[in-house]
């Protein structure tokens, strides 16, 4: 069967900066997978390349076994617009009419309308929505066509609590319907929420590719940073508790552990000369780093 | 599943889609297309209509507003729907289109067919002015003549708009349009009428677009034949914006940062 999304080797460059340096990454059908990194790691270039917005300057991009810079290949994909940008004048049954026009079956005005709470919004300016309803919009744009793939890129940023589980348990319910997702965010608990799969991405490159459970391990990591006299250091990452150990820029070191506590028990049990302790969350792409540096050093 | 039995609308269905919605857009902001409704009207009003010698004789009365309607026509594609263009690339909004399962075809159709229907209304006061206030006149064929004329000027002028609207940033694509209405309008003797041109100026002016649309929009309307050529030069220059415009969509990937 054909891969929904097939990256290979894809490298994309914006003047100097590598938005995406030789990415590989294949999506089958069914999959929802969520796309998690800090701003400019590159999800963005990534969802625009499978969007047939850009090309990559090397390697090769399939949608559905096509080339996504041709229509054809589109006919089967959803995407919302980015941020709130929707034509202002445009009323909100007008500018799903225009999207549902391009698709062969779509959803009728009143079905997607009601999946999104959207019904008495129909004669309104687009100009004239909230923020929270714009995005609601957005994503029902998405949807309209019956899409066997949805891009979502940051579906729910800006968002409150209560209208963001409302679009989550929509896309559920859509994905549950047979779709394929690939949703980026850098929540990690939207990721939480949805993603059956997770795939990092960081300075332009898959960072890591596991089911959720795995990453949400890796993201238990804590950091453990100290200033230590002397060269006392070098098997730190080998105490108990520690899963690896760094020495920055200003002297200090940093311990990653994936049980902190444990660690500065071990500390302070084998008289390690420590001056200056804190101990901070790790963030995810701290955490993702750490795992690749790992990897790279045993290749 | 196969995704072969999926394909893609009808190109017709979607350029009419294209076209309406850019026609509600363009409506309900309409001020954009006033100052187009106007500067002609205005020429005609200020420059024209006070000349009892000119606007007092049907055959040169009638030149001057087919003339001056060939202007209307030229700001229009090229200000609303050229400059237009490189505005709606910097929205949001249009890289999102750009996603949605049509080429480049159905949306610069959708484009050309509502600068053909911007075109005739920007001709409705014109003509109401030419026909109450000079002695301008045409017969029914000649009338009809010259509906049919206007999208044979209108489309090569809304290309070049979108080649340019296409391939540059918005307040460049201002100052490109500018710089090139103006003097493909004198040039094509839009604003002063050929005959007053030198002969090396005339000979030049037969070679440009606007002027090829001038003869052949006062032929349509006055029976005075344009010279041998201006067909096949109009011709050739609708083709040359036509795969101006379609390479420049095509290179065009929206903003170039995210």
């Amino acid at each position: 069967m054909t891969a929904v999304v097939e990256l290979t080797g894809v490298t994309r460059t914006f003047g100097a900066v590598t938005a995406l340096d030789d990415v590989s990454l294949t999506v089958g059908e069914g999959e929802l997978v969520g796309l998690l990194g800090p701003n400019g790691a590159g999800k963005t270039t990534l969802l625009s390349l499978v969007s047939g917005l850009r090309r990559a300057d090397s390697g090769t991009v399939r949608l559905f076994g096509g080339d996504p810079r041709d229509a054809s290949s589109r006919i089967a994909l959803g995407t919302t617009p980015q941020e709130t940008g929707l034509p202002p004048t445009l009323t909100v049954g007008e500018v799903v009419d225009l999207v549902a026009k391009h698709y062969p079956s779509p959803m009728t005005r009143p079905e997607v309308l009601s999946r999104f709470g959207l019904e008495d919004l129909v004669g309104r300016q687009t100009g004239g929505l909230s923020g929270g309803q714009k995005r609601r919009l957005a994503v029902a744009l998405a949807l309209v066509g019956r899409p066997r793939l949805v891009l979502l890129d940051e579906p729910t940023t800006g968002l409150d609590v209560e209208a963001r589980h409302i679009l989550w348990q929509a896309l559920r319910d859509y994905h549950a319907d047979g779709a394929t997702v690939l949703l980026t965010s850098h929540y990690l608990e939207e990721i939480h929420a949805l993603a059956q799969r997770v795939v990092v991405i960081g300075g332009g490159r898959v960072l890591a590719d596991d089911s959720l459970q795995s990453v949400l391990g890796l993201v238990a990591l804590r950091r453990v940073i100290f200033t230590l006299p002397g060269a006392v250091a070098d098997d730190l990452a080998r105490l108990p508790g520690a899963y690896s150990a760094q020495q920055g820029a200003d002297g200090r070191w940093t311990v990653l552990a994936n049980d902190a506590d444990r660690l500065v028990r071990a500390l302070v049990v084998e008289d390690v000369p420590f001056s200056g302790l804190e101990l901070r969350g790790a963030s995810l792409e701290e955490a993702f780093l750490a795992l690749t540096q790992d990897e790279e050093a045993v290749r | 599943m196969s995704t072969t039995t999926l394909t893609t609308r009808p190109f017709w269905a979607l350029a009419v889609v294209h076209a309406r919605f850019q026609f509600l857009e363009t409506v309900r902001i309409p001020i954009a297309v006033i100052g187009n409704l106007l500067f002609p009207s205005l020429a005609l009003l200020f420059f024209v209509i006070p000349q009892r010698a000119v606007a007092d004789d049907p055959g040169i009365a009638t030149a001057a507003v087919a003339q001056l309607g060939v202007f209307a026509v030229m700001s229009t594609c090229l200000f609303s729907f050229g400059v237009g263009v490189s505005e709606d690339r910097a929205m949001p909004f249009d890289p999102f289109l750009r996603t949605l399962p049509a080429g480049a075809g159905p949306r610069l159709m959708g484009r050309v067919l509502n600068g053909v229907l911007w075109s005739y209304l920007a001709l409705v006061p014109l003509v109401l002015l030419g026909a109450f206030l000079t002695a301008a006149t045409v017969t029914p064929t000649q009338a009809l003549a010259a509906i049919v004329m206007v999208p044979a000027v209108a489309v090569p002028f809304l290309l070049l708009g979108l080649a340019i609207g296409y391939r540059l940033s918005s307040k460049a694509a201002i100052a490109v349009v500018q710089a090139t209405l103006f003097p493909l309008a004198f040039a094509g003797g839009l604003f002063l009428p050929p005959e007053a041109f030198p002969a090396w100026l005339d000979a030049l002016s037969k070679l440009l677009p606007s002027r090829a649309a001038r003869d052949l929009a006062v032929q349509a309307v006055t029976g005075y034949p344009a010279y041998g050529y201006a067909l096949l030069v109009l011709l050739t220059w609708t083709a040359a914006f036509a795969a101006m415009a379609v390479t420049a969509y095509r290179r065009d990937e929206g903003r170039r940062f995210h």
